[in-house]
Order: C-alpha cells, then sequence, then structure tokens
C-alpha cells in the first residue's frame, strides 16, 4: 500500500485537449481507477469476471452483455457488478 | 412413488414441476453439502438472491458453477429489500443473470421478524407483472393481502408459515387453509417450516407446495433433511388427497362388536 497516492498527472489541466490516463469509477461502492476508454467488458476482465454470471448495471441501468464490449465508461460513472449468491 | 398415488403436476405461471418442494441455496456450509442436499430433496426449484461481486475475492468459485442450470429452475429472490422500487430494481438484475422471469418477491417491513411490507408488496407485484414477470410474492398469512396480490397479477401466493428462519413450524393452520380456499392461483407456503413434521402438517392443509431453506442448511446433517423433507411433502401432499377421517370425541372401536363370545 503507497503511503502517497499522487494523482495521475493527465488529469492536470496543463493540455485541457489531452483525455485523462486513468478515470475514477463508483464499482459496487468503492472507488476505482480505470485506464481511460476502458469498456465494461474490459472492466469485468480486469476484476476477473465471468460476463456469462454477472450483471452490469451502468448508472442504474442494466446493460446487456452483447453491448458490454461497446460500451465505454466515463469519470464519475457508478457501476454495479451483481451475481448469484446463496439464498432462500 | 408407488403406482398407487401418482400427484398432479404443480402448475406456477405455465410452467409445471413434479416436486411440491423448492429449496434455498443459502446457509450451507459448503457447496458438496448444498448440491447433495439438492438431489436428496427431490426439488426441481431452487432459490438464489442477487448480491454485489465481491472484487477483492481471491477467485472464490460463484454459486453458478456449483447449480446446473439445466437440472434445476433458478428461481431469484429480492430478499432484503425494504421499498418497491428496490425490489424491482433487485428483480430486473436477477432476470438479467438467470435464465427466466420468475421471481420470488420480498419486500421486507419489518427488521426483525422479517415480516413483509404489504403496501409496498403489492405496489412492487403490479410493476413487475407488468413488466412480464411471473411473480411468486412472499407474505403473511392474510387472506386479505393475499387476494390484493392474486388480483394484482402474482402468479403464485406465499404465505409465510412462521417468520422467516425461525423454524418455529406452521402456526397458524386455519389462516393457510382460508387462504387456499379461497385463491385460484397457486399457494405455496414460504418459511418457517423447522422439521418434517412441519412439512408434513403444512402440506396437509391442501396447499400446492412448499418453500424451504433453512431447516435444511442448518440441521446437522443438511442431506438427510433434504431427503426427510421429500418424503414429509410427498407424504402430506398424499394425506391431503386422500382426504382424512372425520375427527371424533369419543372412541370408536375398530373391531366389530358383533359375534363376541356369550
Amino acid at each position: 500500500m503507497p503511503l502517497i497516492r499522487l494523482r495521475p498527472r493527465a488529469r492536470c489541466c496543463y493540455l485541457s485537449s489531452m483525455p485523462p490516463e486513468v478515470i475514477r469509477l463508483i464499482v459496487n461502492g468503492e472507488s476505482r481507477e480505470v485506464p481511460s476508454g476502458a469498456s465494461l467488458l474490459q472492466l469485468l476482465e480486469r476484476f476477473d469476471l465471468d460476463p456469462r454470471l454477472v450483471v452490469v448495471e451502468l448508472n442504474r441501468q442494466i446493460v446487456r452483455r452483447p453491448a458490454l464490449a461497446g460500451t465505454r465508461v466515463r469519470d464519475g460513472d457508478q457501476v454495479e457488478l451483481v451475481h448469484f449468491v446463496g439464498g432462500g | 412413488m408407488s403406482a398407487a398415488w401418482q400427484d398432479t403436476a404443480l402448475a406456477i405461471g405455465g410452467r409445471t414441476f413434479r416436486s411440491r418442494l423448492i429449496v434455498g441455496t443459502g446457509k450451507y456450509r459448503d457447496h458438496a453439502t448444498m448440491v447433495g442436499a439438492h438431489a436428496a430433496s427431490g426439488a426441481e426449484v431452487v432459490t438464489v438472491a442477487v448480491r454485489r461481486v465481491d472484487l477483492d475475492r481471491t477467485k472464490e468459485e460463484g454459486l453458478l458453477y456449483h447449480l446446473d442450470p439445466k437440472r434445476y429452475f433458478l428461481l431469484a429472490n429480492t430478499a432484503g429489500c425494504y421499498t418497491a422500487d428496490d425490489a424491482v430494481r433487485y428483480a430486473r438484475l436477477a432476470r438479467e443473470a438467470g435464465f427466466n422471469e420468475f421471481i420470488k418477491l420480498e419486500v421486507i417491513g419489518d427488521q426483525q421478524t422479517l415480516l413483509p411490507e404489504v403496501e409496498e408488496l403489492l405496489k412492487a407485484t403490479r410493476t413487475l407483472v407488468a413488466d412480464g414477470f411471473q411473480v411468486l410474492a412472499y407474505t403473511n398469512e392474510d387472506l386479505v393481502t393475499a387476494l390484493k396480490l392474486q388480483d394484482a397479477g402474482a402468479a403464485a401466493v406465499m404465505p409465510l408459515a412462521s417468520p422467516i428462519g425461525s423454524g418455529l413450524g406452521l402456526l397458524n393452520p386455519f389462516a393457510i387453509r382460508t387462504i387456499k380456499s379461497r385463491l385460484t392461483v397457486p399457494v405455496i407456503v414460504d418459511a418457517g417450516v423447522g422439521t418434517a413434521s412441519d412439512a408434513c402438517v403444512t402440506m396437509e392443509q391442501g396447499v400446492d407446495g412448499i418453500l424451504m431453506n433453512t431447516a435444511i442448511a442448518e440441521a446437522r446433517d443438511p442431506v438427510a433433511m433434504a431427503h426427510a423433507m421429500r418424503l414429509a411433502v410427498e407424504a402430506g401432499r398424499a394425506a391431503y388427497v386422500a382426504g382424512r377421517m372425520p375427527r371424533r370425541e369419543v372412541a370408536v372401536p375398530s373391531s366389530p362388536a358383533k359375534g363376541m363370545l356369550g
């Protein structure tokens, strides 16, 4: 665990036309950084999740499996990744 | 099952099932015990819950690795939801994760008793029915609520025997019989069964099935209890269909009174 978390340089504003290298999402209630331009499918891969077993909600809208690869996340997006667990 | 007794199928929301026992997947000590209990129960429908993936997990296997969707019909629940909006959100996620449009709708109104929030339950039922769901609504043993759920389009109404996870058994057989006698949709008793005799007595009230989780999962030997529950549900059902003898306050001899020695 780093003692000091450096903000990514690309978030600085001196080159406003350049997109940031990483963006921040809220995934399952936790702040997470992902590369800019990442798709939801890439987000699942990053967490080692099988897209057939996980349902993705992006800003409270369900994104169906065929659309995961083509849906890019943006800074500040809220993502929920859910699956089936034991229950009665 | 012997040739002397052949039950009709249980029909819910356009599907038919041979087993009248629906079992849960929660609280098992390990996946192998759950798989063994499911097989011993003879159930075709198993319930599951929808929750966030643990992002920091160490490559643990998900529930679906242990549940064959070809063998079991997955009935997702909305357990833990306290409002209609939350329940509808969970139901839609479940439909996307699952393989069917069935939902076990729970909208809880009280944390200590886990009794249903009836207004929100009815609201969620109407929304989900309009959205194409087959709603199996967990409710209390109140006839008027059960009738309202049926009117709202529920595919089945699921009154409790006693509070969820309590194992107190069937507390109000009269109320359950009343609901069963007045509804046309299937009545599945959901929650409260503690042991095999509870399941048998519940089925003897004439209900269409029972849903249980804790009674099996928390038994000392869940596989053996699942077997017992299967027998109890079948026995109770057969006894109901057979029609019990009348209760009498006096003894009536089983052997002839005539022909005794003088």
